[in-house]
């Protein structure tokens, strides 16, 4: 089983140096540029190998490409921003990327600014990743002095320049266009769309923003064909995905594999079932702004294509496992309390509606919760869905809601009926589990 | 008044923008870095430096929560509260750390040594409970071994 992104990361957490990424085949792709690969050619490779954007939103990277103005009538310059904002609650792939093979990122910036003919990058990274900060700027640092950087290309007459920013906190950095705020140096509130980043961006210019791992497939892509990156995977989505899980399960990790592995081999073979002493109840497949998936959409694919919509989305594909020992409404509770708090405060809905829906989840853990408590929470999954605020902050708050009302009512009711949290009579155990 | 090593420190932040004021948030940092938080003085220089209003900069400034606009201490301690943090138990972690330090959250110890804040998830979930000190990052955190970590910040 081939790893491209991963196999040659060092075990011991170390980092991968520039001598080993050049001679393990690090910036060859360079080569294949020089030898006349047009940036609509990389752009072509992209969209044949069926790479969808691994922040979440799947989204094809090569029609996202398709809508920057392209030709000697194009605005200039052009903007490509890695996502490196990682906030996500149960997320942490692109940080195992980013540390251990940070010359990956800087050759994925190159590529992708070439294939849109954008000569400025900027590595948006979110300011807890010190590690990775450090690692990146070396890397930047031996990039320009080889040559990579800074230089026109050989044979190609493109030169790229990139920096590495450093951000501040905040989740709500991680959407794209308040990202570009963050960059611009301002406060993260969303931007509207239209105009979309790809023609008015980043001080007004095309801008892409592509997350880290999407980022991180392109030199493999360029380097073996969309033939090669469609076999990879087990389903109409080509390529690898690095899966993680967390939770209370025996080998909690992370593991890059082809896409569309079900969630059930991912438990049972590589987080080796659920860890001594507690049932698997539920999982969120990717990140906190998911529906729950429960023990039948096990076999489920785990890619963009396979999830029906009805039930969920692959989402960063770091899954978050509940056990029968956790409580789902103090799951929720403590997701829902992530988002109010995370809220930039731009719309009304989500600036008051999620604290509400915090404050309604904690009266049922407190045993305050009547009937209409609830009916609250399923309205505000409906007040708060998608196009009903300003960015996707809101719904991707009410996924996990709305599916655990729907999977775990009766322990919703529970909390009504026995006038508290069943569960926290069982913390002295709980306790004793961690 | 901006010293000089910060004046160039700031020189170089700039470069990296097309504009003075994209350094907005580089430059909260670097300040910090070096006077632990940004207090109103320090906000004044910073904005006088980029050409912005104070107004306008605080504005940035107080939206991220990794800009202090109050004193910290010594150390920060940044508890991770986010989900698999919490499914493994980091609230009992955050109440060792009170009944120990006498702090709770968004405090700082009376002897000016430790502050504590709540972090969103610092992506190490495969290793939680999970809890950064000034720049260390700390996985597998137990009530019983965090006294140990936090005696290395002294
Ligand atoms: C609230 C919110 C937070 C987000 N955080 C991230 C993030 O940390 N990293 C990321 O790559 N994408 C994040 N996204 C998605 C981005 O807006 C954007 O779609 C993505 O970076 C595009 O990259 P891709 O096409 O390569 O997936 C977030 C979206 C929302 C609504
Ligand atoms: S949905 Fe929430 S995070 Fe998004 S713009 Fe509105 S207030 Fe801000
Ligand atoms: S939830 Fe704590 S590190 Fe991710």
């Amino acid at each position: 089983m081939e790893r491209p992104l991963t196999q040659h990361i060092h075990p011991d957490g170390t980092t991968r140096t520039l001598r080993e990424y050049v001679k393990e085949g690090g910036y060859r792709c360079l080569e294949r540029l020089a030898a006349g690969l047009a940036p609509k050619d990389v752009q072509r490779l992209v969209t044949e190998a069926g790479l969808r954007g691994r922040g979440g939103g799947g989204f094809r990277t090569g029609t996202k490409w398709s809508f920057v103005p392209m030709g000697p009538d194009a605005p200039k310059p052009k903007y490509i921003v890695a996502n490196g904002d990682e906030m996500e609650p149960g997320t942490f792939k692109d940080r195992v990327l980013m540390e251990g093979d940070p010359h990956g990122l800087v050759e994925g910036m190159i590529l992708a600014g070439y294939a849109i003919d954008a000569e400025i990058g900027y590595i948006f990274l979110r300011g807890e990743y010190h590690l990775s900060a450090q690692r990146l700027n070396q890397a930047i640092a031996e990039a320009y002095a080889e040559g990579y950087l800074g230089k026109p290309l050989p044979g190609t007459g493109f030169r790229f320049d990139l920096h590495l920013h450093a951000s501040a906190g905040r989740y709500i950095c991680g959407e794209e266009t308040a990202l570009i705020n963050a960059l611009e140096g301002k406060r993260a509130v969303p931007r509207a769309k239209p105009p979309f980043p790809q023609t008015v961006g980043l001080w007004g210019q095309p801008t892409i923003v592509q997350n880290v791992e999407t980022l991180y497939n392109l030199p493999h892509i360029i380097n073996h064909g969309a033939d090669w990156y469609h076999r990879l995977s087990r389903t109409q989505d080509g390529g690898t995905k690095i899966y993680g899980i967390s939770g209370r399960v025996t080998n909690p990790g992370w593991w890059e594999l082809p896409l569309g592995i079900t969630a059930r081999e991912l438990l049972e073979r590589h987080a080796r079932g659920m860890a001594d002493g507690v049932r698997f109840r539920g999982l969120l497949p990717g990140g906190i702004s998911t529906a729950f998936m429960t023990e039948e959409h096990l076999d489920l694919p785990m890619d963009f294509s396979s999830i029906p919509p009805e039930i969920g989305r692959l989402g960063t594909g770091t899954m978050i496992i509940l056990d029968d020992q956790t409580c789902p409404v103090g799951f929720v509770l403590n997701l829902e309390k992530f988002f109010a708090r995370e809220s930039c405060g731009w719309c009304t809905p989500c600036r008051e509606g999620l604290p509400w829906v915090a404050k309604l989840l904690t009266s049922f853990e407190a045993g305050r919760a009547t009937s209409d408590d609830l009916s609250l929470l399923e309205m505000h999954a409906k007040w708060l869905a998608p196009g009903h605020t300003f960015c996707g902050l809101a719904p991707g708050a009410m996924a996990p809601l709305q599916s655990a009302l729907k999977y775990f009512h009766d322990d919703f009711e529970r909390h009504i009926t026995s006038g508290g949290c069943p569960w926290s009579r069982k913390s002295a155990q709980r306790r004793i589990l961690v | 008044m901006l010293s000089e090593i910060e004046r160039r420190e700031l020189e170089d932040a700039v470069k990296s923008y097309p504009d003075k004021r994209g350094a907005a948030i580089d430059a909260l940092l670097t300040i910090q870095r070096r006077r632990g938080w940004i207090s109103d003085d320090s906000l004044l220089e910073i904005a006088k430096f980029l050409e912005v209003t104070a107004e306008d900069l605080d504005s940035v400034a107080t939206f991220y929560n990794l800009v202090f606009r109050k004193p910290v201490g010594r150390h920060v301690a940044f508890m991770c509260d986010s989900i698999s943090c919490w499914i493994k138990g980091c609230e009992q972690v955050q109440e060792q750390i009170k009944k120990l330090y006498d702090v709770d959250l968004g405090q700082t110890t009376s002897d000016g040594r430790l502050t504590v804040l709540p972090i969103a998830c610092l992506g190490q979930c495969e290793r939680a409970p999970a809890v950064m000190i000034d720049q260390d990052v700390y996985g597998d955190v137990t009530p019983e071994k965090i006294e140990q970590i936090v005696e290395k910040y002294k």
